[in-house]
């Protein structure tokens, strides 16, 4: 920024040797970030698609807390790819980050939050982002990459407490639409877990710790009998004003006697 | 202070080692009318003086709000302060868009504190000729922190700037030790009083009636965005600071004398009268 | 590279390349109904957040109080409707501080109509309805298509359902087509204004399935937002 304070060399903006010199106000041509740039040499453009995936989040609020799980595929195509990987991750002491779609996409967001986060450590005054802060930031992200039509793939859940010890519950998607509520879902859990937190919600009260863990573990067995992306194993972050961590692997307790049963197909 | 050959601009050292244009925009605060802050365990309270440098004119705007949880109060070139007030306001706007929470108020005075330094170091650039209390409130509680032309912040418990602010400070020491525990409106009356001891005698004499006293007042604290007081809650506040001032000042005894250097308050720096050796120093805010 | 021939990659759809389309655009659907009396404004909009058959939130408003007399109705893509208040209230800050006082419902009417137009070649996808009393005090409605075309009115409902509940509105608000003469029309009071509000919106549930779940209503008057809330079918 500061870089006019200096003598310019006394050939900048001059020609290249054999070149003319150029008029129209010096190479001031502005550098695109890369992912900026059209169509490269072999009619690569912006990324079109995911390539390896994750599949459902599921977040639930309780009184004091929330949980969110994933189980620990990362697919490629139909292919089970990468069997053994967190897709909760614990951001900081009041933050939990639980991310589907692409994953190289996740893994790059991911970083740039763990970059803020030491940013935090850095101005030592003990003030830590909180989870609304981070998904109202990632609505601005997302949104502009949508925006520039090179978009993030990927659905995220964050959750956490703020320093009150209220939780927070949100998702925020590719195009930077962003909610909260007291369940979350992304993937194939929107459609199978969504309906099944919905229907226990007592109306004039939030969940318990254990109610929302048995929902979490009874969401996690449905998704694995019915979503083909899935395996029977998954991690849940905890965050509650005493505790944030991610718990597990944990296993599906699958029974697949039934299967005996079915006839006629 | 004599013009000498050491001052040419800001990047020249004299050989005491002292930047003398660093402190001749430091004498520029002492030109500017008085301010106050302080602070409770909840609220921060900015009291400023505003004469109006002429009778044909209105008085300087002394207390600027910068966001719903800040704001400062001036003393020096007003047209600096305008500039850094629109910076502040910019920083906090841009943080709020998109993090959709206040800016935490120490990091907003490291990037000002940053913003301002650059100006003590190019010979270019001339150091902000403005001193600047600001009154902050965040999950930490409130917080006072006073910037001077010289790119030092310190975080304070009570301060003052502006001239003839030795008096003043005089009082805010006496009186320190029961600004934690104090409600609201003693918080308010006692920086009333503070400022009110910076009035020369002569004008102080003339203060009968509380339309003398030419206040600004603004609050900032726990479910309270940063407010100036509008006319009516001033001469609310003047009213009672009169009318407590006759048990707050018998305990103390009044002190107008200005030669009396006693120790500051600042938590963590002095602040010793005249030019001094520049600081370099920084204070941060230690974590609770 | 050129011997390569990789340069006439072509443009056109070839068999065997996966292509995958992004649209930026999303609908979240929602419903807005805001009806201005003479010294009152009411303006009500769904809770519910869907795209396609899901639901995402059932408890989301569309309400977005702007200043103590300004409330700004938006849905659409729910994205843009976060970008787009996000930015009015930057702007609304920033007046206040350079002015030392609250935009009049008008002026932010007008910015409104500005901020949208600024992205005329790539338009936030949303129905905007303005509410507000203006700076003498009577109710004022604005609405607003995606790129900015601004119209007062008195009346008017807009998003997924607007189009079911504009007549409903004109017949029972405006009293459209029934040769009333300007004198017979009986005057609009806060409660009936509520009431058809609420009454459009029980209507509007039963045939759009992106309005839903609940409503919230806002009635602005000089002393302040009075909030209500009004369960509808959630199926």
């Amino acid at each position: 920024m500061m870089n006019n304070a200096f003598a310019q060399p006394m050939w900048l903006n001059g020609p290249a040797p054999g070149q003319f010199y150029n008029f129209m106000g010096g190479n001031t041509q502005a550098e695109l970030p890369r992912e900026l740039t059209t169509a490269g040499p072999f009619g690569t453009k912006h990324s079109t698609a995911a390539i390896t995936t994750g599949s459902s989040v599921v977040g639930i609020r309780y009184a004091g807390g929330v949980l969110v799980a994933a189980d620990t595929l990362v697919s490629y195509g139909s292919l089970a790819r990468y069997q053994n990987i967190d897709r909760v991750f614990k951001i900081n002491d009041k933050i939990l980050l639980g991310g589907s779609g692409d994953f190289a996409d996740i893994q790059s967001i991911k970083r740039s939050i763990d970059q803020k986060m030491i940013e935090d450590q850095c101005c030592n005054d003990g003030v830590v982002m909180k989870p609304k802060s981070l998904a109202s930031w990632l609505t601005r992200v997302l949104y502009n990459r949508r925006s520039r039509m090179n978009p993030l793939y990927i659905d995220v859940v964050v959750a956490g407490v703020d320093e009150a010890g209220v939780p927070f519950l949100g998702n925020v998607d590719l195009r930077g639409r962003a909610y909260d509520d007291y369940v979350v879902a992304t993937g194939f859990g929107r459609h199978l877990a969504l309906p099944l937190v919905r229907e226990r919600k007592p109306k004039d009260r939030d969940f318990t710790f254990e109610e929302a863990s048995n929902l979490i573990r009874e969401c996690m067995k449905v998704l694995y009998y019915r979503d083909t992306r899935s395996i029977p194993q998954y991690t849940v972050g905890i965050c509650s004003a005493s505790d944030c961590s991610v718990k597990g692997p944990f296993k599906v307790e699958e029974n697949w006697t039934f299967a005996e049963t079915v006839e006629g197909y | 202070m004599f013009r000498n050959q050491y001052d040419s601009d800001v990047t020249v050292w004299s050989p005491q080692g002292r930047l003398h244009q660093v402190e001749y925009a430091i004498a520029a605060v002492k030109l500017g009318t008085a301010t106050v802050g302080l602070k409770n365990n909840d609220y921060a309270v900015l009291v400023a003086l505003c004469k109006p440098p002429s009778e044909l004119s209105a008085s300087q705007r002394k207390i600027i709000a910068i966001d719903e949880h800040l704001g400062i109060s001036i003393a020096g070139i007003t047209a600096d302060a305008r500039v850094l007030s629109k910076y502040l306001r910019s920083e906090c706007l841009s943080y709020k868009h998109s993090y959709g929470s206040t800016y935490p108020v120490p990091r907003l005075i490291t990037t000002l504190g940053n913003k301002m330094q650059t100006t003590t170091q190019r010979y270019d650039r001339r150091p902000y000729g403005v001193g600047l209390l600001l009154a902050g409130y965040d999950e930490k509680g409130p917080h006072i922190y006073k910037v001077e032309p010289s790119a030092n912040y310190f975080n304070c418990k009570a301060m003052t700037i502006g001239s003839r602010s030795q008096s003043a400070r005089t009082y805010l020491e006496r009186h320190l030790a029961t600004f934690n525990t104090c409600t609201k409106d003693d918080i308010i009356c006692h920086g009333i009083h503070a400022i009110r001891s910076t009035l020369p005698n002569d004008e102080l004499s003339k203060d009968d009636g509380a339309s003398q006293l030419m206040i600004t007042v603004a609050i900032v604290g726990k479910d309270q965005p940063f407010k100036v007081l509008t006319d009516e809650e001033n001469l609310f506040y003047l009213d009672m600071a009169k009318k407590r001032g006759a048990t707050m000042l018998s305990k103390s005894g009044r002190n107008d004398d200005d030669d009396d250097t006693p120790p500051p308050i600042a938590e963590d720096k002095p602040e010793p009268a005249g030019p001094r050796d520049p600081q370099v120093a920084v204070a941060t805010m230690e974590r609770p | 590279m050129n011997a390569l021939g990789v340069e006439q990659f072509p443009d056109y759809k070839v068999p065997g390349v996966q292509h995958v389309d992004f649209s930026p655009y999303e609908s979240n659907g929602g419903s807005i109904v805001a009806i201005a009396g003479e010294d009152f404004v009411v303006i009500a909009a769904d809770t519910r957040l869907s795209s396609g058959y899901s639901i995402h939130s059932r408890d989301q408003s569309k309400l977005f109080k702007l200043s103590p007399h300004t409330v700004l109705g938006s849905t659409g893509c729910w994205c843009d409707t976060l970008s787009l208040t996000g930015l009015m209230k930057v702007r609304m800050q920033m007046y206040e501080h350079t002015h030392m006082k609250t935009m009049t419902t008008d002026a932010v009417a007008q910015m409104l109509s500005i901020v949208m137009y600024n992205r005329r070649f790539f338009p936030y996808y949303v129905s905007n309805i303005l509410a507000g009393l203006d700076k003498d005090g009577k109710g004022v409605v604005y609405s607003y298509d995606p790129i900015g075309h601004c119209e007062r009115a008195t009346y008017r409902a807009g998003g997924t359902a607007g189009s079911l509940l504009q007549p409903v509105l004109d017949n029972q608000i405006g009293y459209k087509n029934q040769n009333l003469a300007a004198d017979q029309l009986p005057p609009l009071t806060k409660d009936r204004a509520v009431s058809v509000a609420s009454d459009t919106f029980i209507s509007a549930a039963e045939r759009d399935i992106y309005t839903g779940d609940s409503v919230l209503i806002n009635i602005i008057t000089k002393d302040g937002i009075e909030q209500k809330t009004l369960q509808l079918r959630k199926d």
